[in-house]
């Protein structure tokens, strides 16, 4: 060995110094490597919430019902046992338990009214999943489905007030009417229900079912936007208007309000 | 040591009978991996041939998941190129037969991924 110690030490601090040089390099992104980005068309909130108007929505249009199935591949069957529900018609007494009394309003009683996942702010059943494969989004507030997550366990079912979650008994491909590339099928053996279209919302388009009541006969009776925004149409609509939740005593903060 | 004889013939037609799939394979001429048709419209894949080759399933992994939980739709390739994290439109909008590409290699590789329970292969309905 013909290297003094004073050698051996100025090659450790070099060493040193080129670990030390690769954060650097990475900071000032000469280092490049695969990233993942968010498209920058994509529609943002921080909290995503919608508004059916009950006096504009006729009873008789599935206009946001046939654009959800379409969009999201929803199957169909006959059964009502084995129905996949995004968005439905629900009547009155059934949608709102307890506002219903003997001597309700004939319009409003005989009426069906949509309803769909309410995306509530305190969402039981994010927390009874075993898997995450349900979650809260915390920049936005969609209640999010993972699929690919979901064992089939029903928890979420279960604890779902509203029961806005279906599950898939049967392989659901041979029962869609229309395929579309652009979302997946869902199997045999998970839960499913409305997304809040987060994937037309990554792409900057507005949910199917708001587009399609906006063109349909009557029109503009679903809004959807940004309630921690107080210039946005459905925080200005809220504020001047009478509304209702679904069952808010139980306390999910339910993020669908209705026009009655 | 007592009965060699028969304990080495035993241990012979087990190693015949264990291996009976390999001699079989090597009496045919052995067995080659399949070829594929890439059937690409693009010269260059999202990343190096020798990584997709090793590597796609956690690539995908890692899209789903991209996609899925952070809301990321947007892959930056090493080269800097942007694509669409998506199996049906971005992976097969370019490698446009699944059957003689994704399939030939996973039926000779005898593995059964369920991508295609619930992702769609583009046919001329769904496109």
């Amino acid at each position: 060995m013909d290297g003094s110690r004073r050698d051996f030490l100025k090659m450790c601090g070099l060493f040193v110094l080129a670990m030390g040089l690769k954060p650097v390099a990475r900071a000032f992104g000469m280092d490049a490597r695969p990233q993942m980005l968010p498209a920058p068309e994509a529609l943002k909130a921080r909290r995503w919430a919608m508004v059916v108007d009950l006096k504009k929505c006729k009873g008789d249009c599935t206009a946001c019902i046939d654009a959800c199935h379409r969009v999201h591949n929803v199957p169909t069957f006959d059964d009502p046992r084995h129905e996949i529900k995004w968005i439905w018609r629900e009547k009155y007494a059934d949608a709102f338990p307890s506002q219903y009394h003997a001597h309700t309003e004939e319009n409003v009683k005989s009426k069906p009214l949509v309803v769909l996942c309410n995306h509530c702010d305190n969402p039981p059943c994010t927390r009874v999943c075993p898997v995450k494969a349900t979650w809260k989004r915390a920049e936005d507030g969609i209640v999010m489905m993972d699929f690919h997550r979901c064992i089939g366990c029903r928890y979420c079912m279960a604890a779902c007030p509203y029961g806005a979650r279906s599950f898939n008994w049967f392989d659901p491909r041979p029962h869609i009417r229309q395929m579309n590339l652009d979302f997946p099928t869902r199997t045999k053996g998970v839960v499913e229900k409305c997304n809040f279209c987060v994937e037309r919302l990554a792409k900057g388009q507005r949910p199917a079912c708001v587009e399609a009541c906006a063109q349909a006969p009557n029109g503009q009776a679903l809004l959807f936007g940004d309630l921690q925004d107080p210039a946005s149409e459905v925080s200005r609509v809220l504020a001047a208007r009478f509304s209702v939740q679904r069952k808010p005593e139980l306390g999910t903060r339910p993020q669908v309000y209705y026009i009655v | 040591m007592y009965d060699a004889g028969k304990i080495i013939a035993a241990l012979l037609l087990f190693l015949a009978l264990v291996g009976l799939p390999i001699w079989a394979n090597l009496a045919r001429g052995g067995s080659r991996p399949p070829e594929l048709e890439i059937g690409a419209t693009e010269k260059q894949c999202v990343a190096p041939v020798e990584y997709m080759r090793k590597y796609h399933m956690k690539l995908l992994q890692q899209w789903c998941d991209a996609v899925v939980r952070d809301g990321d739709r947007i892959y930056v390739a090493q080269d800097g190129r942007r694509y669409e994290m998506s199996l049906s439109r971005t992976c097969l909008g370019c490698h446009s037969t699944k059957k003689g590409f994704c399939d030939r290699c996973h039926d000779y590789a005898r593995v059964t991924p369920n991508c295609w329970n619930c992702h769609q292969e583009p046919t001329k309905e769904n496109r």
